[in-house]
């Protein structure tokens, strides 16, 4: 990845990280709200491949959970999964898939719920497993994947695809 | 096919070579390169949690990270400023869908919050009128040889031509035909009739009750009776013309003893108060109205007066 990639790709993730924090997650549409950044991770691990999406993964978790005063890490745990699953799906059969943004954003989105539920569970942090998983994962699984492709689009134009995506498992054929 | 692996299918008479190892060299690299760096940052992020987790709000990681958010703060600050207008957006859009169904909603709580402060009205007008009868029994104005039985007035007249009430006290709280009902006010009436749990009590507006009350001041006797064609007006009848009675005397039951014999209603219960009185030159007795103290059309408890030799 070059540098001038990895700064944009950085300001992106930042400035989504930010807006998370501060916006988005006060939109709240019927108990759920829309999560940017694990679709902007997600969008990079799509197009940059698993160890960037793993990065930055980390990186805007980790603002997040500066900006949130969270437990530091935990979202990082989360979307360094969520951006290098992304990646190699990305890597090894999403090639020749319709819209593989939203069947990324779609199962990540479930499994980032579950997975925090789990982590904040281990914590003992007081959580409630019906209101994290029924009341609010339906409507933010339907406005991360209403947001999945514009914020997709915008990434590609922003970061750009990496070049020479090749898949793995691949033969040569000589006659 | 196997991942980077040769093959040579006879029936297709091809030769299949393999990728060359270099590039499968650089393959494995970069999958070990991969798998360092995301192992590497699953540890971070897990070390970071741990010690996050076990140094709490005042730890050395708590530092670290409010130097981080102080840092980050502008940013936030910023996006917040510039993302307000948006948010006042979303929010004017979002309550107009809600809009509906809150103006219901308040519309309903509204509703149900006046009838609370109606209920709360009531009951404390009914709390202080239970008070005033529980001071009015203990008081030194309560008839001595009786008890009294507190009622609620369950059931009013009908029409204008019954004055009664119906009381929620029987014969099984030891209430019997003719036994005298009243409030702090005065006196309301007579029992005539009753159940197990309640009891009908006859109005003295009522045309058919007679009760002798004599004046407070000068011990002028009489009767009270319903003044015809009135509602709520008593007539002091049968007060002979030389006695004296003044308008603002205090009416009191007469509350007569004889033999074994004794007036229906004990002595010294107030009545009402004189309001007018005149006299004709044929006429054999004065005429005398009474406004009574008891306001019969807003009777909600009443005492029934039991002798206390009576079993229950």
């Amino acid at each position: 990845m070059s540098v001038g990639a990895s700064l944009r790709a950085s300001g992106v993730v930042f400035a989504a990280a930010v807006f998370q924090a501060a916006l988005f997650s006060s939109i709240v549409v019927h108990g759920g709200a829309p999560d940017v950044l694990l679709i902007v991770v997600i969008s990079l691990g799509l197009l940059r491949g698993s160890v960037a999406g793993a990065v930055f993964g980390f990186a805007g978790g980790l603002v997040v959970d500066l900006l949130t005063l969270d437990t530091l890490g935990l979202t990082s745990l989360i979307l360094t999964l969520a951006g290098f699953w992304a990646g190699r799906y990305a890597e090894t059969t999403a090639r020749g898939r319709r819209l593989p943004v939203l069947l990324a954003v779609g199962v990540m989105t479930v499994l980032a719920s579950v997975a925090g539920l789990a982590l904040h569970y281990m914590l003992g942090e007081d959580v409630v497993a019906r209101q994290a998983l029924l009341t609010a994962l339906v409507p933010t699984l339907l406005l991360n994947l209403l947001l999945a492709l514009p914020i997709h689009a915008l990434v590609r134009a922003i970061v750009g695809e990496r070049p020479g995506f090749e898949p793995a498992g691949e033969v040569e054929l000589v006659v | 096919m196997p991942r980077n692996r040769s093959a040579r299918p006879a029936a297709l008479g091809v030769s299949v070579r393999r990728v060359p190892s270099t590039q499968h060299t650089s393959r494995g690299a970069s999958a070990l390169r991969r798998r360092l760096i995301v192992g590497g940052l699953v540890l971070l992020a897990l070390v970071l949690i741990s010690l996050s987790f076990r140094s709490g709000t005042d730890g050395s990681l708590s530092g670290v990270q409010s130097a981080g958010a102080t840092a980050l703060r502008p940013f936030a600050v910023g996006v917040e400023r510039v993302s307000q207008p948006f948010r006042d957006a979303y929010n004017w859009v979002d309550s107009l869908f809600s809009a509906r169904s809150d103006a219901e909603q308040l519309r309903g709580e509204v509703e149900d919050l006046r009838q609370r402060a109606i209920q709360n009205e009531f009951a404390l007008q009914e709390n202080a009128y239970l008070r005033r009868l529980l001071n009015y029994r203990d008081g030194p104005r309560f008839p001595r040889d009786f008890r009294a039985e507190a009622a609620e007035v369950i059931a009013r007249p009908a029409g204008a031509f019954t004055q009664a009430v119906v009381i929620a006290v029987g014969s099984d709280h030891g209430v019997r035909v003719n036994d005298s009902v009243l409030t702090p006010d005065g006196l309301v009436g007579l029992v005539t009739r009753v159940t197990p749990g309640t009891a009908r009590v006859q109005l003295l507006t009522d045309q058919l009750l007679a009760v002798p009350a004599v004046d407070l001041r000068t011990q002028a006797p009489g009767i009270v009776r319903h003044a015809r064609g009135t509602r709520e007006t008593l007539v002091l009848d049968r007060v002979r013309k030389q006695e004296v009675v003044r308008v603002g005397d205090e009416l009191v039951t007469a509350g007569w003893k004889a033999a074994d014999f004794s007036s229906l209603y004990p002595k010294g219960i107030p009545i009402g108060e004189v309001t007018s009185v005149g006299q004709t030159d044929t006429d054999l007795y004065q005429q005398v109205q009474v406004t009574p103290y008891v306001d019969f059309g807003g009777l909600d408890a009443v005492i029934v007066l039991v002798p206390l030799d009576r079993p229950r």
